[in-house]
């Protein structure tokens, strides 16, 4: 009894003869391995949603309580800059899916360009983020670090918000403090999505490297499948912040 | 690299097209500015009782985020032409995270009525 | 063999174990270090929690001792809750969360389903080496001079009012955490996309359908800790505010958020466990579980329920009193689910032949204890009692009663059921079944007087309690005495009989299950040939053909 007896007979007897070099061995086929792997990705994007979404329960609590702040707090953005960031996703994910399309067409040349265009928009993403965040701190609006109420206690001291958004009264001691909460909210939202794309684009910059000798087109494209879902994934997250945070009220 | 056709392609062996693509670009686009626009104009709001009030500016908002959503997960990632798994997948997570906010919201609505 | 004994070892004289199995097939350190087989990443996962679990059960000592007197004489006050702190936090993150599904579940899911491995075996090894780091970070936690929050991290105190080590335990939590998340993960692309030909989900072992439910737990549930604990964090480095009431914040909001997780946690906990139950019960009843259907959806069940009860751990804190209501009446919905596994196990029994080796023992002491515990509970899910009983020495025995008197006796029983898959080797039975028998007796004497004690009054988390309770306190604390020996026997045992217990043979309790179909120990891929899957689960009458077609002597 020292060898195990197969549970029945006639188990699948042709195994392992041809298969291609990606596919391993504890998988029977190449389809069941995608399939796989691609349902471990749906599933890594749901922790993912439920991640953000105590960051978002936060958020609707804290703006329900404090809506005059966080409308007021939310002029401090700049709707150019957010607008344009969100159209730079949104082509993002353009370019993404045709790479992906590239990679299941075995068009190498293609796929290269369209990973390099994501690339591109991913880092030009977080260039303008770069910049408003350092306006943020130009303007002592960094919870924690720098934070000042002035804009808010006397809208008049910020000229550049305030010939666009006159309507704005001071607001009290009280609900000025508030501010700061939008404001830490949105750094912890935009920041921990930021942290998301840095993790996006440094995969993207191998994956690059890794399609330039032929990795993903000669039939593996799970990775570049899996990898766009992940990076649609950071663009809808953003399709949320864009109006919660950038368009609370601009009437 | 033997049996071919469409056998190593995304799940249901349906490739997308680039004009859908295009055309799906287009419309995100297109609901991005509505919603910039939209965001400046006052749309009122709807007293449902005393205390209770719906504004519809952050409900045309969510649900012009919510539409493109809609598009980028059923186009860009493919789950219109995925199998029913992943469509299960896909909506078991929303209603988890739709359980998160509603269920903590009973108890935030229910402290104060009216002053919500 | 004789009638009173389900065990059928092979010929002690002849019988071998094979010579190339997972043990065997590689040798070295990095061979187990870097491995991918499920079954070697088990193996480090017991060799851990079990490490871990000896740190919670001294810790456990520790509060015991000082609990002897009335006067907190042992340690200071301060000391002490950081003493049960530790306790509780090692003890859920380190031991109860993994124990099962990390080790017994990696083990057996994919032979049971007919696979060659888990989905994805890098992930899995990802998964052990980041319980590694979060454990040393929380021994680290430890050694700086821990954290006195309880493992609730409750704000404000956790935020505001103290200056312990609540970020470093916070970051340790949160690396488990993703440890767990890795698991749940691969277990659910295991179960859906690699069962053999003919595993249906309806012919799946329990087991099975009772870690693919707590896999959705531990999906979807533990994100939300992780955020959490990055929210705890930041209030505590930058004093966001979001926990804060002079700020504008609501610490009930960390509250909502934490319990959000923490309750499906102990379904994650106990789950895994239901699931060893249903096998043990059936093999030593020699008959297929009743109600197979019932319980599977149950298992299901009780994982949906359990994201609508989670404010029943907040009656007191602060929500509105319609809240109160709403999470109450869910809370008393999701015990029905489990109430139909005890019936559907108690009817299993009911004309089954019943043999009680240990892990038998281990599982009917299970739905004894297990029961106690949960109706207790129903008392805690009353918002009424609840005000009552909450803070109180009662909350303490009713989650012992489930956890220890339930999830590790089933854990227990696990171990030593499939201790011979495992290593080829049987434990000694009439060792074991006394060792059973102490932790039964030490479990009882340990945590029925504070289910009294906590009626009567006495706080949890005090050092110091008023001198009427000291009777009681000191019957717990011997019984703790003697449950620790209880615990201990089965390190021993278990560790002699890597080298001295008799050969298993392949199937030693004559049990169903493809897992019992391969040698002891398995092979490194298992099955030399992807099996097909043709009866139902349980089907003992399929069980005996298969013997009659065997050859009876090589």
């Amino acid at each position: 009894m020292s060898d195990s007896t197969a549970v029945a007979n006639g188990a699948v007897a042709d195994a392992h003869h041809h298969h291609p070099s990606y596919q391993r061995h504890h998988f029977e086929t190449v389809e069941q391995q995608f399939d796989a792997t691609n349902f471990a990705m749906w599933l890594f994007l749901l922790t993912e949603v439920m991640f953000f979404g105590g960051l978002f329960m936060a958020y609707l609590l804290m703006r329900n309580w404090y809506y005059q702040a966080f409308v007021e707090a939310s002029h401090q953005l700049n709707i150019g800059w957010g607008t344009a960031n969100t159209a730079v996703l949104i082509l993002s994910s353009f370019t993404m899916a045709m790479g992906v399309w590239s990679a299941e067409m075995r068009k190498k040349k293609l796929l290269l360009l369209f990973l390099g265009l994501t690339w591109l928009l991913g880092m030009a993403f977080l260039g303008i983020k770069s910049i408003e965040y350092t306006e943020k701190w130009e303007k002592h609006h960094v919870p924690g670090l720098n934070w000042s109420e002035a804009s808010f206690l006397n809208p008049a001291s910020d000229p550049e918000v305030h010939e666009k958004y006159p309507k704005d009264q001071p607001l009290s001691a009280d609900m000025a403090s508030k501010t700061e909460m939008y404001f830490f909210l949105y750094f912890a939202m935009t920041g921990m999505h930021a942290l998301h794309m840095i993790i996006g684009i440094s995969i993207l910059t191998f994956m690059i490297i890794r399609a330039r000798s032929g990795a993903y087109t000669n039939g593996h494209v799970t990775y570049v499948e899996n990898f766009g879902l992940y990076w649609h994934f950071v663009d809808i997250i953003w399709i949320f912040l864009f109006p919660l945070l950038y368009l609370i009220s601009r009437y | 690299m033997s049996e071919q056709h469409n056998s190593h392609e995304e799940n249901e062996h349906h490739i997308v097209s680039p004009f859908t693509y295009l055309a799906i670009l287009l419309a995100l686009l297109g609901f991005t500015g509505l919603t910039v626009w939209m965001s400046f104009i006052d749309l009122g709001e709807w007293h449902i009782t005393h205390g209770v009030t719906l504004f519809w500016n952050p409900v045309v908002a969510l649900a012009i985020a919510c539409a493109k959503m809609t598009l980028v997960v059923l186009f860009f990632m493919h789950v219109k032409y995925s199998t029913k798994l992943t469509k299960l997948t896909v909506a078991s997570g929303f209603f988890v995270f739709l359980v998160l906010i509603s269920m903590t919201l009973t108890d935030y609505m229910s402290r104060a009525w009216g002053r919500w | 063999m004789s009638d009173d004994s389900n065990v059928n070892l092979p010929d002690q004289s002849t019988a071998r174990i094979p010579k190339m199995n997972f043990l065997t097939k590689e040798n070295g350190l990095l061979s187990w270090l870097l491995t991918g087989d499920h079954k070697r990443i088990a193996t480090l996962y017991l060799i851990s929690i079990t490490f871990f679990f000896f740190i919670g059960g001294a810790l456990a000592g520790l509060i015991r001792l000082e609990l002897l007197t009335p006067q907190s004489d042992l340690m200071a006050a301060d000391t002490y809750n950081k003493v049960f702190s530790m306790h509780g936090l090692i003890m859920v993150f380190f031991f109860l969360v993994p124990s099962v599904p990390a080790t017994i579940g990696n083990f057996l899911m994919p032979m049971m389903i007919g696979a060659k491995d888990l989905a994805l075996p890098k992930i899995n090894l990802l998964s052990w080496y980041l319980y590694i780091v979060a454990g040393i970070m929380m021994l680290y936690t430890m050694a700086i001079g821990g954290v006195d929050t309880g493992w609730t991290f409750t704000t404000p105190l956790s935020t505001h009012y103290l200056n312990t080590h609540v970020i470093s335990a916070g970051l340790a939590v949160f690396v488990a955490g993703f440890s767990s998340i890795l698991t749940g993960l691969n277990f659910i692309v295991t179960i859906h996309k690699m069962r053999c030909p003919g595993m249906t989900w309806f012919r799946l072992p329990l087991f099975v359908w009772s870690h693919y439910a707590a896999s959705i737990l531990m999906v979807l549930g533990t994100p939300v800790l992780a955020i959490t604990l990055v929210l705890v964090v930041l209030e505590r480095t930058v004093h966001i505010g979001v926990f804060d009431p002079s700020l504008g914040g609501d610490p009930l909001l960390f509250q909502h958020l934490f319990w959000f997780y923490s309750h499906p946690a102990v379904y994650i906990m106990i789950l895994p466990g239901f699931g060893v139950i249903s096998e043990v019960i059936s093999t030593f009843s020699r008959k297929r579980v009743f109600g197979y259907t019932a319980v599977a959806f149950s298992s299901v069940a009780i994982a949906v329920f359990g994201f609508f009860v989670w404010a029943h751990h907040m009656f007191i804190m602060g929500i509105s009193n319609y809240a109160a209501l709403v999470f109450s009446l869910l809370t008393m919905l999701v015990a029905v689910p489990s109430a139909i596994k005890i019936f559907n196990w108690a009817f299993t029994l009911y004309k089954g032949s019943i043999t009680f080796e240990t892990p038998m023992l281990y599982a009917i002491g299970f739905m004894g204890l297990f029961t106690i515990g949960g109706l207790t509970g129903v008392f805690l899910g009353s918002t009424g009692t609840d005000i009552h009983l909450t803070e109180t020495y009662f909350v303490v025995a009713h989650f012992h009663f489930v956890m220890v008197g339930g999830m590790l006796m089933a854990f227990l029983s696990g171990i030593h059921f499939w201790w011979p898959k495992w290593t080829g080797r049987m434990y000694p039975e009439k060792l074991s079944q006394l060792a059973a028998l102490v932790t039964f007796i030490g479990f009882n004497l340990t945590f029925f007087p504070q289910f009294i004690v906590g009626t009567l009054g006495m706080p949890r988390r005090y050092a110091a309690y008023p001198p009427e309770f000291q009777v009681l306190n000191v019957f717990s604390t011997a019984g703790a005495t003697v449950l620790g020996v209880g615990y201990l026997l089965p390190v021993l045992y278990l560790t002699w009989s890597l080298k001295y217990g008799a050969v298993a043979g392949d199937n030693p309790w004559q049990a169903t299950g493809l897992e019992w179909q391969t040698q002891s120990p398995p092979l490194t891929e298992n099955f030399p040939v992807i099996p097909i899957m043709d009866h139902e689960a349980y089907d003992y009458e399929w069980l005996e053909r298969q013997k009659q077609k065997e050859v009876a002597s090589v």
